[in-house]
């Protein structure tokens, strides 16, 4: 029975140190697996709280999601963490709340929702873009050759800057997102209500997912990122512009954060410079949690992240009677995450990484 | 390959020197980095700040800087005579640009967007004339600069150190006039005549340019280097002996700021050994600074449950011997995680720590948001150090026996294995290192030292807040080992005094200085990757 020998060959492999990695495991299991269990046996929330919770992590979900995918494309290709993507979501996000603002003033975002809404959409993608192939010229290209550390620690040079000059540029105080006409409100349906925006939200995360698979796997560029990112030497020798495939994948990543950003601010009707960092790290977990490099897992992770952190609290930690659980949202969504890059680095679908590096 | 070598030579230029386009590209460069100092503030926030009393001021400094380089740029890459002319020309238009841009942005009103384009500060780009006597005003200079730009990296190396040393002497003195207003007036009061209150006057512009250009030509380098070397260490000894006199000498401003300098040395040595030695990355790296923290406001306030009222130096030792117990728990989990990975990890577990501390599950033992309040100053037999002088000599003599501890454990056996750890994980294994207890060790002493830091920190503040304990913070410390070099002692205290002690200073830098970290960081890896002071033991690759 190959169950019984691969248990025995662990027990007699196993260190201290994999020892203290299972009862870390079981630990963090039987916690949330009591604390699931008693919020079960007391159950404090009703069927519609349960579901706007889950229409919440949906929303969310799409968010992360729509952050993961630009990760998870650059870091197959190059292998690189990009600690400054959250701040290009962060620029998508203040370059939509200006168009519409812009709009405003122009008197046609009342008359005109659609057409201010495309707008809003095209500015912040091409900001976003353009700061995305800035930040590959400034803090990624030179490093292609080097050791993980210097472009990581480039990144994070370039997202102080980025963070810094949006404050230098638009103010330290938080920004309130103009309200779009004809997305506020609620929506019922079969005695369940959520909020319009959470589905405007939702439905144009899909849609644009959907124009990046097709993008992705029906265009000539798609195909070729396809092959960078597979074998990079090879796809060299096939006659592909590496450099510029790596350019247009850091457009396409900035353009989806660009979306996720204005989609943020519809959500939380607040943005602030400061925003980028932490959800760009929670977009990275996401990625990672699906399988770095895997474009359906980036999706998956994104919407997983999000239903863990909005499920969370209510689920397991009121059961455990811990007080104002939902001030831990946020150490849930990082406990998944280093829980997630510990045990099981490869993700819930596999990574697909690019053999040889640039 | 041999096409790109034909390309090279087909592509030479004949004609005109570099051809047009490097000139074009440097002259909009340059007008798009004046364009950016004004658009994100630093312009304005400088620009009522004098350099020179009377004859420049700082924001008008960093666009001078930058057409400095321009020219500099242009003449690198055509070193010819002829390129002078090509600098000249694009500092002018680089400087009708910008005032140009002003003209475009005034028109354009786009405070609503951009709440640093102030009408004042519109104005003051162009030295509040009008617009086309700015443009004048701007060209003249921005084609001067160039000009000295180019010619710097024309003429031969002398010069070149004695202007470039001139001009670094007065942007110090310029900077820092505050911090040597201060010495000087510790000393007996003798800075009427070079300083006011509003800066550098012209007597002591010229001054600090001598005494940059003196320091950059070094005479009698050649014979310093033939005094025997006792003479030397007692050299060495006398400057170290003046600075560690300054704080005494002069105000609580310098104290305090030196005191800083020295907490995150502290922090810096702690994270050399994590990440310079072992080559770990940490981001959590703030969280065992916060350990330390808590343990002294926990064991020392009365407010709280746990209440030992220990004095500050009892519970110093809890405050690294819990950061170190943090540090193991903390590295155990992580140990097989590499890379990139590794600095999501850490980051990860130091925000849940962060979390966790301002949540309300922990409020009745940590105190939540309102954090630990009177924490006793530290006292040594009756004698509470209660002035910043006194707290910065208590911080100076931790930081210098962290220094002795870090230096003997670098030299180490340990301090060996750790660097083969750094080098290659597997190639250190199959050598016979023990992995684990290599990078657990990193990880304990490494948090031992922060726990220090940050015990002190919780003395000299008085109180202890989780705001205090960002993410920044753990930037901050990474930045000063980049800055610094990673791997070498004495940069973390290069990097310290850069990185903490400059923005100190500086106080008008205000947020500015994350910005300006930003810019410094990427720069350094770019340019120099083995940091300002690198490390004698030769690396095999950069970083």
């Amino acid at each position: 029975m190959p169950q019984a020998g691969f248990l025995q060959d662990w027990l007699r492999r196993a260190t201290a140190v994999d020892w203290f990695l299972l009862a870390l495991r079981i630990v963090v299991l039987a916690v949330v697996g009591t604390g699931f269990v008693a919020g079960l046996l007391h159950p404090r929330y009703g069927r519609e709280e349960w579901f706007s919770f889950l229409a919440f992590g949906l929303t969310i979900g799409a968010i992360y999601a729509l952050i993961a995918l630009g990760y998870t494309m650059v870091y197959g290709i190059l292998r690189m963490v990009n600690f400054a993507h959250g701040d290009v979501f962060m620029f998508g996000a203040y370059a939509a709340c200006f168009s519409l603002i812009a709009c405003n003033r122009a008197g046609i975002l009342n008359a005109y929702p659609v057409i201010s809404f495309t707008i809003a959409v095209i500015v912040c993608i091409a900001v976003s873009a353009g700061i995305a192939i800035l930040g590959e010229r400034i803090a990624y290209r030179p490093f292609r050759r080097g050791r993980s550390l210097a472009p990581l620690i480039s990144t994070l040079g370039l997202s102080f800057v980025l963070e810094y000059s949006a404050r230098g540029m638009f103010g330290a105080q938080n920004k309130s997102f103009p309200t779009m006409p004809g997305i506020d409100g609620i929506v019922a349906f079969a005695g369940f209500s959520v909020p319009r925006v959470q589905l405007v939200v939702v439905a144009a995360a899909v849609l644009t997912m959907i124009v990046l698979t097709l993008i992705v796997m029906r265009t000539r560029i798609g195909t070729a990122m396809r092959a960078v990112a597979e074998d990079k030497d090879a796809a060299t020798l096939m006659g592909i512009n590496v450099d510029r495939v790596i350019v247009f994948t850091f457009a396409l990543g900035g353009a989806l954060a660009g979306i996720a950003g204005l989609l943020y601010g519809l959500v939380f009707k607040q943005i602030s410079f400061f925003m980028g960092f932490f959800l760009g790290v929670k977009g990275f977990g996401a990625a990672v949690l699906g399988g770095i490099g895997n474009i359906p897992g980036a999706m998956l992770g994104g919407y997983a992240l999000g239903l863990v952190e909005s499920l969370g609290p209510a689920a397991f930690l009121e059961g455990l009677g811990v007080t104002a659980p939902y001030q831990l949202r946020d150490a849930i969504a990082y406990t998944m995450l280093v829980m997630v890059l510990i045990f099981r680095p490869r993700g819930l679908l596999g990574e697909r990484l690019s053999t040889a590096r640039a | 390959m041999a096409s790109d070598l034909a390309q090279g030579v087909a592509r030479r230029p004949i004609a005109l020197p570099g051809g047009l386009r490097p000139a074009v590209n440097v002259t909009i460069s340059v007008a798009v980095v004046c364009a950016f100092t004004v658009l994100v503030g630093l312009f304005g926030q400088f620009s009522d700040r004098a350099m020179v009393v009377g004859v420049l001021d700082i924001g008008h400094s960093l666009m001078l800087a930058a057409a400095l380089a321009g020219g500099a740029v242009l003449a690198r890459r055509q070193r010819m005579a002829s390129v002078l002319i090509v600098a000249l020309i694009s500092g002018a238009v680089a400087g009708g640009l910008v005032q140009a841009l002003v003209v475009v942005a005034r028109w354009a009103n786009l405070r609503w967007m951009l709440v640093s384009l102030t009408p004042v500060t519109l104005n003051r780009v162009g030295f509040l004339l009008p617009d086309d006597q700015a443009a004048l005003v701007l060209a003249a200079s921005g084609a001067c600069a160039a000009l000295v730009g180019a010619g710097l990296v024309l003429c031969g190396p002398i010069p070149r150190r004695i202007v470039l040393g001139a001009l670094g002497g007065v942007v110090c003195a310029g900077l820092l006039r505050e911090l040597i207003r201060g010495i000087l007036g510790g000393l007996g009061g003798v800075d009427d005549w070079g300083f006011t209150y509003d800066g550098l006057l012209p007597a002591g512009a010229a001054v600090s340019a001598a005494i940059g250009a003196l320091v950059t030509i070094r005479p009698g380098a050649a014979r310093y280097a033939q005094l025997p070397p006792r003479v030397k260490l007692g050299a060495r000894l006398l400057c170290l002996l003046v600075l560690l006199a300054l704080p005494a000498l002069t105000n609580d401003f310098v104290a305090q700021v030196m005191m800083l300098v020295c907490l995150y040395t502290l922090m810096g040595l702690g994270l050399n050994i994590e990440l310079g030695l072992a080559g770990l990355v940490d981001l959590g790296f703030v969280a065992f600074f916060a350990v330390g923290a808590y343990t002294v406001g926990l064991l020392t306030a009365d407010a709280t449950g746990a209440g030992g009222h220990l004095t500050f130096f009892a519970a110093l030792p809890f405050s690294i011997a819990f950061a170190a117990l943090a540090g193991f728990l903390f590295g155990l989990p992580v140990l097989k995680v590499r890379g990139d990975y590794l600095a999501i990890a850490t980051l990860g577990l130091g925000e849940i720590i962060r979390v966790l501390v301002l949540s309300d599950m922990l409020k009745p033992e940590l105190g939540g948001a309102q954090g630990i309040v009177n924490i006793p100053k530290p006292a040594l037999f009756g004698f509470v150090l209660s002035s910043p002088t006194r707290l910065f000599y208590m911080t100076a003599i931790m930081a210098a026996a962290a220094g002795y501890i870090a230096w003997r454990l670098q030299h180490s056996g340990l301090g060996r294995r750790w660097l083969a750890v750094r080098e290659d994980e597997d190639v250190a294994q199959a050598l016979g290192i023990n992995l684990v207890g290599v990078k657990l060790s990193a990880y304990t002493m490494g948090a031992g030292f922060a726990g220090l830091a940050g015990g002190i920190f919780a003395g000299m503040v008085g109180s202890v807040f989780p705001q205090s304990f960002q993410l920044l913070v753990s930037v901050n410390v990474l930045a000063i080992l980049v800055v610094g070099g990673i791997g070498s002692l004495p940069g973390v205290i290069i990097g310290a005094a850069a990185l903490i002690g400059a923005p100190e200073v500086l106080r008008d830098l205000g947020e500015y200085r994350y910005l300006i970290y930003g810019i410094v960081v990427i720069a350094v890896v770019r340019l120099k990757p083995d940091g300002l002071s690198p490390k004698a033991i030769r690396q095999r690759e950069a970083l």
